[in-house]
């Protein structure tokens, strides 16, 4: 079980910011993110795209913001629980928060910072209307291990980088493969656009343009796709395994479920700490809302500061906080470890 | 002032009054007029929540590689499919009916 003082949800920018504004008060702080890596949507969806209202940044790279991010807060150790979505929420006897993410890893901790963004990313799921049945059963959303796949049928759909690298690697692993896409052209990597053609001349990959998956059939388990072709019509295709890799796309997820108060898809908090109304749990970036609110990531770097002030009280009721500024105190890690700075 | 029809999921057709000189597009528009269009990323072509079929004779600038490349992932796409984030508000669009695309999964 992971302890710490704050468990933040979600490792976007603001999420990465609370570590800070906690560390300057003592605060520990560990992370839990659906995505592998730190950043949310700046890794995710604009990792090349230039932020200009950044202060003292005229312009600066959403993935450069995140590495100077995770540098700016080295010093306090930050954990993480990455790849795995926050689940469940318990409240203990003691007050505390148990947090259990969707492979059963828990936590706990007296605070709860939900910076969940547009809530966690997720496979974009095909709108046909029994893949749900097949899930787990010939239906995959990724490639996790490619052995998976040795000597099996697969139908891979899609027309971005990922669809095209995986008909590339899984040409020698499967027995057949097919790529189905909704367009004659790919806009992938040209090398890879090239290699996915040539290899289709030379037989190991079947390349089904201008057509789309429309139905599942099998009984129990995949067996069939049925193949829709913008002007030849339908045909069935035998397969052991679909896999639809169209990217991914950010859902609330369980976080409905926790009892917070929703508006619109976004948590209603008080904009005094940005407390929601389970006391103990905030809720900061643009996963709130509030009168005024503005999606900009400057104003949840504030909402992260005023937040922790909050949160200091809440875990210390008899502790007098006194604020100080950087320029005077510097930056200090957490004593007896080893620290960069 | 131009005006473009919009009509959502149910059907509806909503007429709304749009501005070309604010440096608008489609998806902020339906946005303002709290029409059911999310605009997850917006307006960087980068998740087609505002994916609207065109319904009118108009002639649009064609899509750039970004919205063909966000179209590829997206679903229900037909020839007519546009992300409402690239359309930019002008006055060649006076009269433009579009309908929203079904929320994908």
């Amino acid at each position: 079980m992971i302890e710490t003082d704050i468990l933040i949800i979600g490792a976007g920018p603001c999420g990465l910011f609370i570590v800070f504004e906690a560390g300057l008060l003592k605060m520990r702080c560990h992370l839990i993110d659906a995505l592998p890596v730190p950043g949310g949507q700046l890794s995710e969806i604009y990792p090349k795209k230039p932020i200009y209202d950044i202060p003292g940044y005229p312009s600066v790279l959403a993935g450069e913001l995140v590495d100077n991010l995770m540098k700016q807060i080295e010093p306090f150790n930050p954990t993480f629980t990455l790849g795995e979505r926050a689940e469940t929420l318990e409240k203990l006897d003691n007050g505390h928060f148990r947090v259990t993410t969707n492979r059963g890893t828990v936590h706990q901790a007296p605070v709860i910072a939900i910076a969940g963004g547009l809530g966690s990313f997720e496979p974009r799921k095909p709108p046909i209307s029994n893949i749900a049945d097949f899930e787990d059963k010939g239906v995959e959303y990724m490639v996790r291990d490619p052995e998976f796949y040795r000597d099996k049928k697969v139908v891979l759909a899609g027309g971005g980088d990922s669809a095209l690298d995986w008909a590339i690697f899984l040409a020698d692993v499967a027995a057949e493969l097919m790529l189905v896409h909704r367009r004659s052209g790919f806009r992938g990597a040209l090398d890879s656009v090239e290699k996915v053609k040539q290899l289709s001349e030379e037989g190991k990959i079947t390349l089904i343009t201008e057509a789309q998956v429309v139905g599942l059939e099998g009984n129990g388990r995949l067996n069939k796709v049925i193949v829709k072709h913008k002007t030849e019509g339908e045909r069935e295709v035998e397969t052991d395994h679909f896999v639809p890799l169209f990217g991914l796309t950010p859902k609330l997820g369980p976080l409905g479920d926790w009892g917070l108060e929703i508006e619109k898809n976004a948590i209603k908090v008080d904009t005094l700490d940005y407390r929601t109304n389970i006391p103990g749990i905030y809720a900061i970036g643009d996963i709130n809302t509030y009168e005024g609110k503005l999606k900009l990531i400057l104003c949840g770097f504030h909402e992260a500061t005023l937040m922790c002030q909050s949160a200091f009280k809440h875990i210390n009721p008899d502790k007098k906080l006194s604020f100080k500024y950087t320029t005077v105190t510097g930056i200090a890690g957490f004593e007896g470890e080893n620290n960069s700075q | 002032m131009i005006k473009i029809t919009v009509i959502d999921r149910e059907d509806q057709a909503h007429e709304l009054d749009a501005p070309t000189d604010m440096n608008m597009n489609l998806m902020e528009l339906c946005k303002a007029y709290e029409l059911p269009v999310e605009g997850t990323c917006g307006g960087m072509a980068l998740c087609s929540t505002c994916h609207v079929y065109i319904q009118s004779e108009h002639d649009l600038p064609e899509a750039g590689d970004s919205e063909e490349d966000m179209l590829d992932q997206a679903f229900f796409v037909e020839d007519n499919s546009r992300l409402g984030c690239q359309l930019r508000l002008v006055d060649d669009m006076d009269g433009l009916i579009v309908k929203l695309a079904p929320v994908a999964g």
